[in-house]
């Protein structure tokens, strides 16, 4: 296979290091005035998209997110990293993970990419679904969890990160990947490179000029606090924490 | 009440302790029927039909289901689900794979990693690392969940005596393939489902320390070895052992996190945890907050002193 396209899904959600707050009338978490970051998982997948082209197996990195005007500003740090061009997909509502996957799988209509790749799941509504929905969207194969990923030919091999430990499958491109976090370690983007970066083309769409329907299907009755544990007590010494464990049954 | 088909997790061989806690979760939405996919899985469908609350077995049998590819699996779940309300897998790595994939088949908003059943369509799941807890609604006609296995009880594997009928699926989609895996054998309980953990985190320094260190005292206390991102993501242990918001999420009796200083992502991980133990240096740092019983210590004289007086 040729050099191909590469699409990159990036979210703009709460950085990594806030807590977040939630909201008083237990309608969500509040995110006015908090610090907004490209979800970390994300940022491995532009990485990776990047180091594939660095490699010559990927020949554009097209960056996507659909959120807010504000997602742009992530965009803009995709772009920054290296990044070709980006599409913001403007929502002022949430869209749900089928709502995204269903725009990024139009997106993909559009572009035909070799290979998407997104973070496996969003800091924010943790949900680890959109890389899979667009694959079955797509009738595409998906190698979730990605810890390696090579191109020979027109194969992807992907290694993935599982509970007893790795499992790698080979798959067929054009495919789908979600990244693990030992996949790569994100570059940060220099300050020319972030200059440069608000030159680069971005363009905006609706899910409407895509013709999708984003409805939510979910409704979110409340969001709450989780229960609080009991402040515990500090031990002296050793002693009393064996103490301690033998309270428990546990020595 | 609903049909409820229900992802059994398996290696080939035995049936993963994660699919006890769905059963649970599945059979408050409906009458539970559990399906069995691999290769060679007789006895993997007759240990199913076993579990209390199943009330038959579905063995799909063939090569192209044998490593849970996806790719192979979705089409039969999604094909099977024209009899059922609803999709349960439990939210481990196989499940979150499969069950988004199976949802977008059949256009359903998934609900991910519930911690309850509030009503026929009602669940609360945990958003933010566990920061907030979400109770949302689905408004689809059938539903696809994956279960916290750690917030439900383990239906009993054995006690059930359900019958068991083979169905079988298109089979290979020629979109994958399997090329191998890398599976840590441990004498070690699994952490999922071990009643004692100990954890170690950066302070562990490199490979050696933390093994010669946290390995005695996970002997003496029979228990699993966790690890915090920072440990794995520094090489100290291989990635299947980091407990965390994007990792393991445990809930053992015991959890002794060692040198762990408690980044709101590794809480996300264990903080459901019966009794806490944290060693650490700094006294203000932050596991003491969610800590049971702290010890404020330099962990490489207290454990090795511990593990003697045990």
């Amino acid at each position: 296979m040729s050099a191909m396209k590469a699409l990159v899904c990036v979210k703009r959600v709460i950085d990594y290091n806030v807590k977040p707050r939630v909201k008083a009338d237990g309608t969500g978490v509040e995110l006015a005035n908090v610090k907004m970051s490209m979800n970390p998982f994300d940022e491995i997948a532009v990485e990776e998209a990047i180091r594939l082209k660095e490699k010559g197996v990927v020949s554009e990195v097209v960056a996507v997110s659909v959120g807010p005007a504000k997602a742009a500003d992530t965009l803009r740090t995709a772009l920054a990293m290296g990044a070709d061009r980006a599409i913001l997909v403007q929502s002022d509502e949430d869209v749900e993970p089928l709502g995204v996957a269903k725009i990024v799988a139009a997106i993909a209509g559009e572009e035909q990419p070799g290979l998407i790749i997104t973070g496996k799941q969003a800091i924010d509504d943790d949900s680890n679904q959109v890389g899979q929905m667009v694959a079955a969207l797509l009738g595409r194969p998906q190698g979730t969890f990605a810890n390696e990923v090579s191109v020979e030919g027109d194969q992807l091999t992907v290694k993935r990160e599982i509970d007893g430990g790795l499992e790698t499958v080979k798959l067929a491109l054009p495919a789908v990947v979600t990244t693990d976090l030992r996949l790569n370690e994100p570059r940060y983007a220099s300050l020319p490179n972030i200059m440069k970066a608000k030159s680069k083309p971005l363009a905006t769409k609706t899910a409407a000029d895509l013709g999708v329907d984003v409805s939510p299907r979910l409704k979110t009755l409340k969001v709450a606090e989780p229960p609080v544990r009991a402040a515990g007590v500090k031990v002296a010494d050793v002693d009393a924490l064996v103490a301690k464990l033998k309270e428990l049954g546990v020595a | 009440m609903g049909k409820v088909l229900l992802w059994v997790e398996h290696d080939g061989a035995a049936i993963k302790d994660a699919t006890l806690s769905a059963v649970t979760a599945a059979a408050q939405l409906g009458d539970v029927v559990a399906l069995v996919a691999g290769e060679g899985v007789d006895g993997v469908a007759a240990a199913a039909a076993q579990i209390a609350g199943v009330s038959a077995v579905l063995k799909a049998d063939d090569a192209a289901y044998a490593h849970a590819l996806a790719e192979n699996v979705a089409p039969l779940v999604a094909a099977l689900m024209a009899d059922y309300d609803a999709f349960v897998a439990p939210a481990t790595t196989t499940g979150k794979n499969v069950a988004p994939r199976v949802a977008a088949l059949l256009d359903v908003a998934q609900v991910s990693d519930i911690l309850s059943v509030e009503g026929p369509k009602t669940f609360t799941r945990p958003i933010y690392a566990g920061n907030a807890i979400a109770t949302v609604e689905s408004g689809d006609a059938k539903l696809v969940v994956t279960v916290r296995a750690t917030a439900f009880a383990k239906a009993d594997a054995t006690g059930g005596s359900a019958s068991v009928d083979a169905v079988s699926g298109a089979g290979d989609a020629g979109l994958s393939s399997f090329v191998g895996s890398e599976i840590a054998k441990s004498e070690r309980p699994e952490l999922t489902s071990a009643k004692v953990i100990v954890s170690g985190g950066r302070a562990l320094k490199d490979a050696e320390t933390f093994a010669a260190t946290i390995t005695p005292l996970a002997d003496k206390l029979g228990a699993a070895i966790g690890a915090s991102r920072a440990a794995v993501d520094a090489g100290y242990v291989p990635n299947d052992y980091q407990v965390g918001q994007t990792g393991k999420i445990v809930a053992p009796q015991v959890y002794v996190a060692v040198g762990i200083s408690g980044a709101i992502q590794h809480l996300a991980g264990m903080k459901d945890s019966k009794t806490i133990i944290a060693i650490n240096k700094d006294e203000d740092a932050p596991i003491f907050q969610v800590a049971d019983v702290g010890l404020v210590a330099d962990l490489f004289t207290a454990v090795p002193e511990l593990v003697g007086k045990l």
